[in-house]
C-alpha cells in the first residue's frame, strides 16, 4: 500500500515537494489554510533578480502536484504521533493518518504598522513591498499616485531589536533594489531613493541588478536608516535620516514610501508546531535538527521541514529545500 | 550687523530637495562613474595627494549627490590624476575621467 505523507502549508515549499513525492509514488494530502495554492509566490508581480513574471512560476508548481490531494481552507485542529505515525485532524472535518509530516508553513509578513514612526496607515502615501507587488499586479492604489519623489526604507522590521526582531530577512534588499527601478521605469521623471544600512546583494546576478539600479535607472543609495516621517499638510512626506557616508543629518521630502517589510514566523505555523511539540529558536522559526546537514529533519522521527518555516529563504532557497525535504522523506519512508 | 554676543551657525543638514538635479544627470551622462560607486574608499585610501591635502574621490562623488558641489570642486583641486585611484577600484570606474569631467563642468558654471 502507498504511503500517506501530509504537507501542511501549500506555498512553493509545500507544492514542490508535494510534486517530488506524488512522483515517487506517495500518497500526498496538502493541506491549505486559504482557498488557494502559492503562498506569498501568488502576491507577488514580478522576481528578481532578472524581474521574471511570478505567474509562470506559480502555474508551474500548481501544474506539477500531480495527483496531489490538495485540501483547501483546511485549519489544523490537532496533530499528533500515534506511535510510529502521525494523525492530524482538519476544520473541514477531514482526518488523515500518515507516515511522515512535512512543515512548510512558512512565513508572515511584518506588520509595518507596529512601526509607528514611518505612519503606515496613518499617512496617505506610505506603502510595503508587498503593496508594490499588488500594485503593479492589479494596477491600481490611489496611495501610489503619480509620484516623483520616492524613497524605499530597508529593513523595515528587521535588524531592529525594538520591533523585536535582530535578524536580517535576507530577501529585501533585493525587493527594494528591484522596486526602485520599477517604480523608476513606471514613474520616468521621478526621483527614486533608496534608504540602506547595509546592502545585502549576496546572490547569483543580484550585484549585476545593483550595478543597472545605479547606471541605467540612476537609483540614488543612501547609506542610513530612516528615523522619522511626517507628513505635511498637503501629504508629502519628510524625511529624516542621516547620510552615514558624509556624517551628515539628511531630509528630503517625498511623495512615496515604501516600506521593506521583513518575514517574521508565521502565526499559524508555530501553532501547528506547538501541537507536535516541535520547538522554535530564539527568532521564532520552526527549528530544523541542525544547520547543516540536518537542516530539513526535525528532533521528532518522521517530522520534516522545509522553506522560509525555519528562517528567511528565497524562492531559490525554498524549492531546493523542497527538494532536499522529498528526499529525505522518501529515505526515511524506505526504511521505516 | 549689531553683535548680540551668540552667533547661529547654518544647519549643516543635507537638504535633498534643493540637490541640482540637473547637475547629477549631465554629470552621469558624462560619466555614470558619479552613479555606480560604491562608497569602498579604495580612491581615498591610495590618493597619493591625501597624504598632503583632503583628497578623495569618494566625498567628492557624495559631494556632488548631495548639492555641495563647492566641497566637490575643493576635495579634488589638489588631485596630480596620477591615475593611483583607477587602479584600485573595484567598480572599475574611469576616475581620472570622472575627476576631470567634474573639474571641466563646475569651472565651466
Ligand atoms: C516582499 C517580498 C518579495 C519577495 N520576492 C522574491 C523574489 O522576487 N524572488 C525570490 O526568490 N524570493 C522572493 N521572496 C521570498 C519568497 O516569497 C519566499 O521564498 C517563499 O514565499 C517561501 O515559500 P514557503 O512555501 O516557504 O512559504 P510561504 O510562501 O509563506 O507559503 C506558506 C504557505 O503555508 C500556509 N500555511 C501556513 N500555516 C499554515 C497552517 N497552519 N495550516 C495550513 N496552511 C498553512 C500559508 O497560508 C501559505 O500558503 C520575496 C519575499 C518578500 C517578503
Ligand atoms: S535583506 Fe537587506 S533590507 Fe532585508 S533585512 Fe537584510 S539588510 Fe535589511
Ligand atoms: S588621480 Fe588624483 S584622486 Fe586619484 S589617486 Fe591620483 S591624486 Fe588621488
Ligand atoms: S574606489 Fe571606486 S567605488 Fe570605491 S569609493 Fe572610489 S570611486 Fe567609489
Amino acid at each position: 500500500m502507498a504511503k500517506n505523507i501530509i504537507i501542511i502549508g501549500g506555498g512553493p515549499a509545500g507544492m514542490e515537494a508535494s510534486a517530488r513525492l506524488d512522483a515517487l509514488g506517495y500518497t500526498v494530502f496538502l493541506v491549505e489554510k486559504e482557498k488557494a495554492l502559492g503562498g506569498h509566490l501568488a502576491r507577488w508581480d514580478r522576481l528578481f533578480p532578472e524581474g521574471k513574471p511570478a505567474g509562470p512560476v506559480l502555474d508551474s508548481l500548481v501544474g506539477n502536484l500531480g495527483n496531489t490531494k490538495v485540501l483547501l481552507e483546511s485549519d489544523v485542529l490537532s496533530l499528533n504521533r500515534l506511535g510510529d505515525s502521525f494523525r492530524i485532524s482538519l476544520s473541514s472535518g477531514v482526518s488523515v493518518i500518515a507516515d511522515a509530516v512535512l512543515l512548510t508553513t512558512g512565513f508572515d509578513l511584518f506588520e509595518a504598522s507596529k512601526k509607528e514612526e514611518y505612519g503606515y496607515g496613518i499617512y496617505d502615501h506610505v506603502v510595503t513591498n508587498a503593496d508594490v507587488e499588488e500594485f503593479f499586479r492589479t494596477g491600481g492604489d490611489p496611495r501610489i499616485d503619480n509620484p516623483q519623489r520616492i524613497g524605499l526604507v530597508h529593513c523595515v522590521g528587521s535588524r531592529d531589536e525594538k520591533a523585536g526582531c535582530r535578524n536580517c530577512s535576507k530577501v529585501c534588499c533585493a525587493t527594494a533594489v528591484k522596486q526602485a527601478c520599477e517604480l523608476k521605469a513606471k514613474f520616468p521623471a521621478a526621483t527614486v531613493y533608496c534608504f540602506y544600512m547595509d546592502l545585502r546583494m549576496f546572490g547569483r546576478g543580484y550585484e549585476d541588478l545593483y550595478l543597472k539600479a545605479q547606471k541605467e535607472y540612476g537609483i540614488r543609495f543612501i547609506r542610513g536608516r530612516v528615523s522619522e516621517v511626517s507628513e505635511r499638510i498637503d501629504k508629502t512626506l519628510q524625511i529624516k535620516a542621516e547620510d552615514t557616508l558624509s556624517s551628515t543629518p539628511l531630509r528630503v521630502t517625498l511623495d512615496l514610501l515604501v516600506l521593506m517589510a521583513g518575514m517574521r514566523p508565521s502565526r499559524e505555523g508555530t501553532k501547528v508546531a506547538k501541537m507536535i511539540h516541535l520547538a522554535t529558536g530564539d527568532d521564532g522559526f520552526l527549528s530544523s535538527l541542525d544547520g547543516f546537514g540536518g537542516m530539513q529533519a526535525t528532533s521528532i522521527p518522521g517530522l520534516f521541514v522545509a522553506g522560509a518555516a525555519t528562517g528567511p529563504k528565497t524562492l531559490p532557497d525554498t524549492i531546493a529545500e523542497a527538494r532536499a525535504a522529498a528526499s529525505l522523506i522518501h529515505e526515511y519512508l524506505q526504511k521505516s | 550687523m549689531i553683535d548680540f554676543g551668540f552667533y547661529l551657525t547654518p544647519s549643516s543638514t543635507i537638504d535633498l530637495d534643493k540637490v541640482d538635479r540637473k547637475a547629477v544627470d549631465d554629470l552621469a551622462r558624462a560619466d555614470s562613474g558619479i552613479r555606480t560607486c560604491i562608497a569602498c574608499g579604495s580612491c581615498t585610501a591610495s590618493c597619493t595627494a591625501g597624504v598632503f591635502a583632503d583628497t578623495s574621490v569618494r566625498q567628492a562623488i557624495l559631494s556632488v549627490l548631495n548639492g555641495r558641489n563647492e566641497k566637490a570642486r575643493e576635495l579634488l583641486s589638489s588631485c596630480m590624476l596620477c591615475g593611483k585611484c583607477m587602479m584600485v577600484c573595484p567598480r572599475g570606474i574611469n576616475t581620472r575621467h570622472l575627476i576631470l569631467s567634474i573639474q571641466k563642468y563646475f569651472d565651466g558654471q
